[in-house]
């Protein structure tokens, strides 16, 4: 029984950068902007936070140079994508391989180094619950913050006119414009966002999960963000259910190997992305899901004045 | 105030200088690197961009490297004029390598005798083939299922280098192998001629060469090439020409997924001559970049092929001659990327010094449109 | 502040001028407008109407120039300005999302001050003081279009505007609703409220506006009352001469050449139209004319005919009685159907390509063995359709999207004539074209009818359609209407028919619908 609450709360700590990354993601994708760098942006993100973290001994120091590290990331990416109307995929791609180069050089003199004390969390009191506590309560307060942050956002984007204005300009840019809507710094904002999110999701995974620097950390965590988008067909609560889906698979080939199962670990390695190409496929397949919820102007460039 | 507006015509000329201006920032932006870091900047420059070409030992490593870089650079540039946008030529370089070398050492250890003539052509052929069949998941699952091949074809990537680690490690060890991880050499009658005596230079370079010559004529002399890239300019236009975008899908696939499974095997019975968990040092990812500088067409994609190639042997260079960290070579390829899409918006659109009232928010206005 | 000493225009542009790359669109243009005034800018396509509204809305800076509103001196930087000085603006591309409902839809287009349930109230009142029938919960996807510009105009209500700019409003209405329409904004004037009115219909004009502003290549021909001036006199004005004649021979129609029977074919995307039970046959020798308000099923009509969609069974469409309900584009047009597509760029041509290139989407023959293109002839047939259709180009090596509008328009027309089709279909054959270059047009399809081959229009332009076509028949809601000979056939019927009323032999029914 400890062994199935175990796996629950692993499942939720594995997923956690995944819907964090994911939720930025979405706030993006939103606007109309695909942005194909998220790879890159949670490389360099997890060697700034991780390098914050060393030198200042503190985790939130750590998640704040994070977040500013995808964020800078995001900006480089936006000016180009949005004022210089370059193309969406291109540039996204760019950012990625950029973003890998550039953390495996900074973090060269990283490798190998402790974070000192891996501190305990704990929900005091909830915690001591049988197997309740042990599945749930004993996670990193960012476990938390990404369920609340779930549901912030789908209350902001459905329920507020400020994402009535994010989802109009996601939807058509060009009309958003004629109503005097300021689509650039809207999608400007949505890309900062999207690459906050994203640094303080690399961050986790150096910082807390892991928790040490290699080149190539992230390995592909933040294509899988970007297909958990579309898996989610663009919504907040699927987007978090992705996440841990992916989570659990990941922690499956750890819980197999544990199990003694005769399967080469690289071929348990595997698994993530293997279901990541399955799930794809398998929502894909219904066009008129896609496109009910997928923003309209999704990769397309916007031109005012035209 | 600097003013942003669209040319009537796509500028021909900036079509070419747009690369070399981007070339000429990354040089300024990695001088300046060098110097913060603590190098003379002449010197690093030097290291990267002069050495080199200094020996002609050097010049054949750098059409060496260049080699799978080109191939790959090609298929790939067929892929995205038609907009589709095929991300894991690395996974398909792999399973080209894996395939080939799989052939190859079933060869070496089953001993068989068919000479050279036969056996490279029929090891490169199962480079293709497997290249292929990885590149045709991916569109297989475009075509039945429309999931994004983005997405999907990088998965593959990550399969595809566990799938490499696997063999390596397990089935295809060499038992005599003292526990490495990689496989026998492989015999000499599957291993690419030499084309430079005293050099590493297989025929890999030459058949490069002859493929540019081949995708030129494809991409603008045929009515295949033309059909691939209307679909990648206007799908809506594509349609009312008839043309079929399942073929461009499959076709494009199908060649960049060969082109990379080739390059993966040439360098497993090239330079490597059996299989490794290195066999690749990222060629698929570094031939996206030479295919962007080399404005997606062939005889660009020569020289930027080139010119990547020499960053990475600049960057071993760098190394072990200045202690520069290795992953100084993927900094400055992401930077030319980036520098390069900035500056290809000079293609499409003037900077313009206006006295006037700025007219910022009318950035394109064609002709056609002011009514 | 600068004040005029005279009783000051509600609106007035002195000197406004804007230069385009390739274009002058604005040259030192003036225009008054009274209080409560309803005044047109008339103009062909390509005179600088919209640049001007554009202008005047903040949607793009003039170069040059001043604006002044009840006396006062303003600079209208962007839409937000020009709702802060109550100026609005109904489109003639509406600016409307399909995934939000029409409360919405107007929510965005007014400040943030309100709740929803305020604006969903407001809209309820609006609508009713003007007769205006729009339920404010509907998703904007389910509208027709004359129901999505009910949307628009409420939205612009709802701002309390003292100027209401509205550009080419009727070229998605029945005549029915554009009476309609009318009666709002005589109402709407008769308020204090100006309006600003963009046309290029002159009957239109002289119905109902009491000024005119006439552009002309980005000047001003003249100012005057059209309801003192005559559709010659204006038309005078607006291209320099009279409307250019076409000659018309009566059509000898011969065998059928195209034909669908029973065409049933369901929507292929989620906001589209069903087509059902299609009957319709184009002769040789004919140009048969299909009038309908756009959304009614135009564009999956033409796609089953065209061969973009091959879900038909293949007896529904006949070309010269072959089935060819299931072939592709290709087949078609090896058995001579060519068509010319409502979109130039981007579909009837490649925006960036060169219009020798542009030649291959629908030309094979340049094509020579084994695929090999054969670029000189290419060239040398481009150059030709050039000089043929007169086609103001710097040559065959000129990118698509360098030619204006009207003279892309004739090459992508030029192009399928000149390959000699047995049967030709055009949509939208003069959309933003200009007038002389419309006439040119015409012209030709009539030449190409004469010659013996059998056309279809598909045209919003119901002007256009009594020009040129022999037949019409009317498509509502994805039905086909029983077909008229055009000399019998008036525009108050074809009206009453764009309704989807033709079965009906009695009264008027329910009122304008679409």
């Amino acid at each position: 029984m400890n062994e199935v609450a175990l796996l629950i709360a692993a499942t939720i700590a594995s997923g956690t950068p995944l819907a964090l990354a994911g939720l930025g993601l979405l706030l993006n994708e939103k606007s109309g902007v695909v942005n194909l760098g998220a790879e890159g942006m949670m490389l360099v993100a997890a060697i700034a936070g991780f390098a914050a973290t060393y030198h200042s001994g503190s985790e939130w120091v750590g998640f704040g140079a994070g977040a500013l590290a995808g964020m800078a990331m995001a900006l480089m990416f936006g000016v180009l994508v949005i004022w210089l109307n370059t193309n969406q995929y291109a540039t996204g791609l760019a950012l990625s391989l950029f973003g890998a180069g550039l953390s495996a050089f900074v973090g060269i003199n990283y490798v190998g180094k402790n974070l000192g004390e891996h501190s305990t969390y704990e929900v005091p009191g909830l915690a001591q619950v049988p197997f309740l506590g042990e599945a749930f309560f004993k996670q990193h307060p960012l476990a938390y913050i990404a369920a609340i942050l779930t549901l912030a956002i789908a209350w902001f984007l459905y329920r507020s006119r400020a994402g009535l204005v994010l989802r109009a300009v996601g939807e058509a840019p060009e009309s958003a414009h004629a109503l005097g809507v300021p689509v650039r710094g809207i999608r400007l904002a949505a890309v900062l966002a999207g690459g906050a999110l994203c640094g303080i999701a690399g961050t986790f995974l150096s910082v807390v999960y892991a928790p040490l620097w290699v080149e190539g950390l992230v390995s592909g965590r933040g294509w899988i963000a970007l297909a958990l988008t579309t898996f989610a067909t663009w919504r907040p609560a699927r987007v978090l259910a992705g996440a841990y889906l992916f989570g659990g698979v990941t922690m499956l080939q750890f819980q197999l190997q544990s199990e003694g199962v005769q399967i080469a670990s690289q071929l348990l390695t595997m698994l993530p992305y293997l279901a990541t190409i399955v799930v794809l496929a398998l929502i894909s397949r219904n066009p008129t899901w896609i496109r009910v919820n997928m923003p309209g102007s999704l990769g397309k460039p916007f031109y005012p004045g035209a | 105030m600097l003013s942003v507006e669209a040319r009537p015509q796509p500028s021909a000329a900036m079509s070419v200088v747009s690369p070399l201006l981007a070339l000429a920032l990354t040089v300024a932006i990695a001088a300046l690197l060098f110097w913060l870091l603590g190098r003379d900047p002449a010197r690093g420059l030097g290291v990267f961009f002069v050495e080199p070409l200094s020996t002609r030992y050097s010049l054949a490593e750098v059409a060496l490297k260049s080699t799978p870089l080109i191939l790959c650079a090609l298929g790939l540039a067929v892929c995205y004029r038609a907009n589709v946008w095929n991300i894991g030529a690395e996974g398909q370089f792999l399973l080209g390598a894996i395939s080939a070398g799989g052939v190859a050492l079933w060869v070496t250890t089953a001993n068989i005798g068919a000479p050279r003539g036969v056996m490279v052509p029929v090891v490169l052929l199962a480079g293709i083939a497997g290249g292929m069949a990885w590149a045709a998941i991916a569109a297989l699952l475009r075509d039945r299922f429309n999931a994004n091949e983005i997405l999907v074809s990088l998965m593959l990537v990550y399969v595809a280098q566990q799938l490499l680690n696997y063999l390596v490690f397990v089935p295809w060890k060499d038992p005599l192998g003292f526990n490495f991880p990689q496989t026998k050499t492989f015999v000499a009658t599957t291993l690419l001629p030499n084309l430079l005596p005293q050099s590493r230079l297989h025929v890999g370079f030459a058949v490069a060469l002859a493929l540019v010559a081949i995708f030129w004529a494809f991409l603008f002399r045929s009515w295949g090439g033309y059909q691939l890239q209307i679909g990648g300019l206007a799908p809506a236009a594509a349609r009312y020409a008839g043309f079929s975008a399942r073929a461009s899908l499959w076709g494009a696939m199908l060649i960049s997924g060969g082109m990379a499974g080739l390059a993966g095997a040439m360098e497993a019975v090239g330079p490597l001559r059996q299989l490794t968990p290195h066999v690749s040092t990222g060629y698929g990812f570094t031939a996206i970049i030479v295919c962007f500088v080399g404005r997606l067409h062939p005889i660009g994609i020569v020289f930027s092929g080139m010119l990547l190639s020499m960053f990475l042997i600049g960057g071993e260079l760098g190394q072990s001659r200045l202690g520069l960290p290795n992953a100084l070579t993927g900094v400055f390829q992401g930077l030319l990327l980036f520098l390069l899409l900035a500056c290809d918006t000079l293609i499409d659109y003037r900077v313009r010094w206006r006295r006037a009232a700025p007219a910022q928010e009318d950035a394109q206005v064609s002709a056609a449109g002011a009514s | 502040m600068n004040a005029r000493a005279e009783p000051a225009y509600r609106l007035e542009l002195i000197g406004i001028s804007k230069q385009y790359p390739a274009v002058k669109a604005n040259d030192r243009i003036d225009l008054r407008v009274a209080a409560g005034e309803i005044h047109a800018v008339l103009g062909e396509n390509g005179a600088g109407k919209s640049t001007l509204m554009k202008i005047i809305y903040g949607a793009v800076r003039p170069d040059a120039g001043e604006m002044f509103i009840d006396g006062t001196r303003v600079r209208v930087r962007n839409p937000h300005d020009a709702r802060a000085q109550r100026i609005a603006m109904v489109f003639q591309h509406f600016s409307l999302f399909d995934t939000m409902t029409v409360a919405e839809n107007v929510w965005l287009g007014l400040g943030r001050s309100l709740a929803l349930g305020e604006v969903t109230s407001a809209i309820r009142a609006k609508a009713q003081e003007y007769g205006l029938d729009i339920d404010p919960l509907r998703p904007v996807h389910t509208l027709s279009v004359g129901e999505r510009q009910r949307v628009e105009i409420v939205r612009a209500l709802l701002t309390d505007p003292r100027i209401l700019i509205l550009d080419e409003p009727t070229s998605v209405l029945t005549p029915q609703a554009v009476e309609s329409l009318f009666a709002t904004l005589r109402q709407l004037a008769a308020q204090g409220c100006s309006i600003l009115y963009i046309s290029h219909k002159l009957d239109e004009i002289r119905t109902l506006c009491t000024a005119c502003t006439v552009l002309r290549a980005g000047r001003v021909t003249g100012v005057v009352d059209p309801r003192c001036e005559s559709a010659a006199s204006l038309s005078r004005l607006m291209i320099g001469a009279e409307p250019p004649q076409l000659t018309h021979r009566a059509s000898e129609p011969g065998a059928v050449a195209l034909a669908a029977r029973g065409l049933t074919l369901p929507r292929r995307d989620l906001f589209g139209v069903d087509l059902e039970s299609i009957d319709l046959s184009v002769h040789a020798g004919e140009i048969v004319g299909v009038a309908g308000v756009s959304g009614n099923g135009q564009q999956e009509l033409l796609a089953a005919l065209a061969g973009e969609d091959t879900r038909a069974p293949p007896e529904s469409i006949r070309l010269f009685d072959r089935a060819i309900g299931a072939a592709g584009v290709s087949t078609r047009r090896r058995f001579g159907l060519h068509f010319v597509p409502e979109e130039r760029l981007g579909r009837g041509a490649v925006p960036p390509l060169t219009l020798a290139l542009n030649l291959l989407l629908t030309r094979r023959e340049p094509i020579g063995r084994a695929g090999w293109l054969l670029l000189g002839r290419m060239r040398a047939m481009a150059q030709s359709i050039l000089a043929r259709f007169n086609v103001k180009a710097s040559g065959p090596r000129a990118a698509a999207r360098s030619l204006s509008g009207g003279n892309l328009q004739k090459y992508i027309v030029g192009r399928e004539i000149d390959a000699r089709p047995k049967v030709l279909i055009v949509a939208q054959p003069t959309w933003g074209v200009d007038v002389g270059a419309t006439a040119q047009i015409r012209a030709e399809l009539l030449a190409l009818r004469d010659a013996g081959c059998a056309v279809l229009v598909v045209s919003e332009e119901l002007d256009e359609l009594f020009e040129i076509a022999d037949r019409l028949v009317v498509i509502a809601k994805g039905r086909l209407s029983p077909p008229l000979e055009t000399h019998a056939a008036t525009r108050e019927q074809i009206g009453r028919w764009m309704s989807g009323l033709w079965t009906s032999q009695t009264t008027e029914g329910a009122g304008a619908v679409g």
